[in-house]
């Protein structure tokens, strides 16, 4: 395995009263797609906030890049490299495709400033982002938000994205063009991503961590998971049949 | 970097950009509807100049405000407060270089004119920034606390411009050059009234330049829908913040001196005294929308005007009645902002 790019030691999450993450260790190895899987509840997307600083550990250590980034506001974790997909996708949907992608290049102070060579590669992806360059991003279907969501964590070079179950919500067709994209992806980033899709997953899954209750229970290589389906029963429960 | 085939060719229908016009002709067919019912046509020039006049005024009062709510989710009731300052304010140049304002010189006029605003807007600029940190931040998603703590703000404010400037009334000479009206066959504008259209579309114009063609606009409008990931994407929302209140509260001044030369006289709760008709304003646009802000404006301060002189009862509620008609229409004002 490649050295860490994203370590979680213990990490503990308070939202009120309630106790989501419950000692969660988690190692992201630089390169490729980390999954993590789990079903509703498990404490996946909590785990992905508090990386982002959207909610802070109340006990344990999260370090990216060898920096300790617990306590850091998310603006600093941003600039520190790590890019984020919520499962909302957050776009900006007063703002065009364009103005969304703008934003997100924090280097370039003017839209017309942003690397073309860049864009190019992302309509490689999304092309339909391409036709819709100057439309709300509003007025887009589900998938192409995923793409304007997707497209803006890697509008810049970022050592890490943060993916919260992009797939949710979308066509099987859609669904293809993803892995694909995802694919390509993965050879340039690293990736963290939440799934409940198994087979969307491990297709294209490198490592894997499986949550359960706000810790994890197992981690692995995704291939070892993939293969052994008395596994993935014990870990992902029924659920996981009616995915493949 | 390689190239693959795009997602989902199939997901490619463009869609078409809606733009909501309904809004925007309101106050045009207003206007015209107006004109047979006021039955003179220099009648109707006059009140509608008079009407679009002191929609600007409510205007500036009321953008920075909508802009703070929409961005900062902070409903702040002691926004009259800066209305009042900045008018204030303007006094320690107007009244000091009475010779300026009192002199037969347009260029005389607009400089102290000029120098009293920029004056009150720095004012009132900074005294949003202390605001903030003081009474805002520390009740961020109270609602019911901003509400108590913004109107205490803005009783202390009236009572320190009590004891700055004594509790009588003070007068505020409009400059020669701004006085009288121009005619226009058998139509009268006055002259300020048409100087408060222009500094209002000036306001309107560079708000809207700023929030559509600058990227620290854009985070703004970007803030108003979802704060959150504006955070996510690396910038500091609360530098937005302060920021935005600062902006707002400098506008309120503008609008304060604007009023203040309006009314010719200034009493402490000339702020306060505008303060329903601002929120009315910004509720009927749409909470945070700059543009259904204008139109509102626009439309509160028209009707007022031809309730007026059509209807005097009337118009002691005519914003209230045209507030539950637009409500009633669109529950969420002309042009809801999205929010996540």
């Amino acid at each position: 395995m490649s050295e860490p790019l994203l370590e979680l030691d213990g990490v503990h999450t308070h939202i009120g009263q309630y106790h989501i993450l419950q000692g969660v260790d988690l190692v992201v190895p630089k390169g490729g797609i980390t999954v993590l899987l789990g079903r509703n509840g498990a404490g996946k997307t909590t785990t992905l906030r508090t990386v982002m600083g959207l909610w802070h550990a109340s006990r344990g250590t999260v370090r990216f890049a060898g920096g300790d980034i617990t306590q850091s506001p998310t603006p600093d974790i941003a600039t520190a490299g790590i890019a984020y997909v919520p499962e909302s996708m957050g776009i900006f949907s007063d703002l065009t495709v364009r103005e969304n992608l703008f934003l997100a290049a924090r280097s370039v102070k003017n839209a017309d400033r942003m690397d073309e060579a860049r864009l190019e590669w992302i309509f490689g992806f999304f092309g339909a982002l391409k036709k819709f360059w100057n439309q709300p991003a509003g007025t887009l279907s589900g998938g192409q938000k995923q793409m304007v969501a997707i497209a803006r964590a890697i509008v810049e070079p970022r050592k890490l994205l943060l993916i919260d179950e992009p797939t949710k919500g979308l066509a099987p067709a859609i669904i293809q063009g993803m892995i694909a994209a995802f694919r390509e992806l993965k050879q340039s980033e690293t990736i963290l991503l939440v799934e409940q899709n198994f087979s969307f997953v491990s297709a294209l899954g490198d490592s894997v961590a499986v949550m359960d209750g706000g810790r994890i229970v197992h981690s692995g290589a995704m291939a070892e998971l993939a293969d052994d389906r008395d596994l993935q029963h014990k870990l992902l429960g029924l659920s996981l049949d009616n995915h493949q | 970097m390689t190239t693959i085939s795009p997602v989902a060719p199939q997901d490619s229908t463009l869609p078409k950009v809606r733009v909501d016009m309904l809004p925007l002709l309101l106050v045009p067919v207003l206007a015209l509807l107006m004109l047979p019912l006021v039955g003179s046509f220099p009648t109707w020039v006059t009140l509608t100049v008079a009407g679009l006049a002191m929609g600007m005024m409510v205007f500036m009062m009321a953008s920075g405000l909508t802009l703070i709510f929409g961005l900062m989710d902070v409903l702040n009731f002691g926004h009259g407060a800066f209305v009042s300052v900045g008018a204030f304010t303007a006094t320690l140049v107007l009244l000091p270089m009475k010779g300026w304002v009192e002199a037969d010189s347009i260029l005389m006029n607009l400089s102290v004119v000029g120098l009293a605003i920029l004056l009150a807007m720095l004012v009132t600029g900074i005294l949003g920034w202390a605001f903030e940190r003081i009474i805002i931040r520390p009740v961020y998603g109270l609602h019911l606390k901003q509400i108590l703590i913004t109107m205490g703000g803005m009783i202390v404010a009236e009572q320190l411009i009590h004891v700055i400037w004594g509790a009588e009334q003070i007068p505020l000479q409009l400059p020669t050059t701004f006085r009288g009206a121009f005619i226009f066959g058998d139509a009268a504008l006055e002259k300020y009234r048409l100087i408060a259209v222009g500094v209002g579309l000036t306001v309107f114009v560079t708000m809207f330049l700023v929030l559509n063609r600058t990227k620290v606009g854009l985070l703004i409008r970007a803030g108003v829908e979802n704060g959150e990931m504006v955070e996510a994407l690396g910038y500091r929302i609360r530098r937005l913040f302060v920021g935005v209140f600062m902006a707002g509260s400098a506008l309120a001044g503008l609008g304060g001196v604007m009023w203040g030369l309006y009314k010719e006289t200034l009493t402490a709760a000339i702020g306060g005294e505008i303060t329903v008709l601002v929120f009315i304003v910004i509720i009927i646009g749409g909470l945070g929308s700059v543009g259904g802000c204008f139109i509102g404006a626009m439309l509160v301060a028209l009707v007022a005007n031809y309730a007026g002189f059509l209807a005097p009862k009337v118009a002691l509620v005519s914003d209230i009645l045209l507030m539950v008609t637009v409500l009633l229409w669109r529950p969420q004002g002309l042009y809801p902002v999205a929010k996540r």
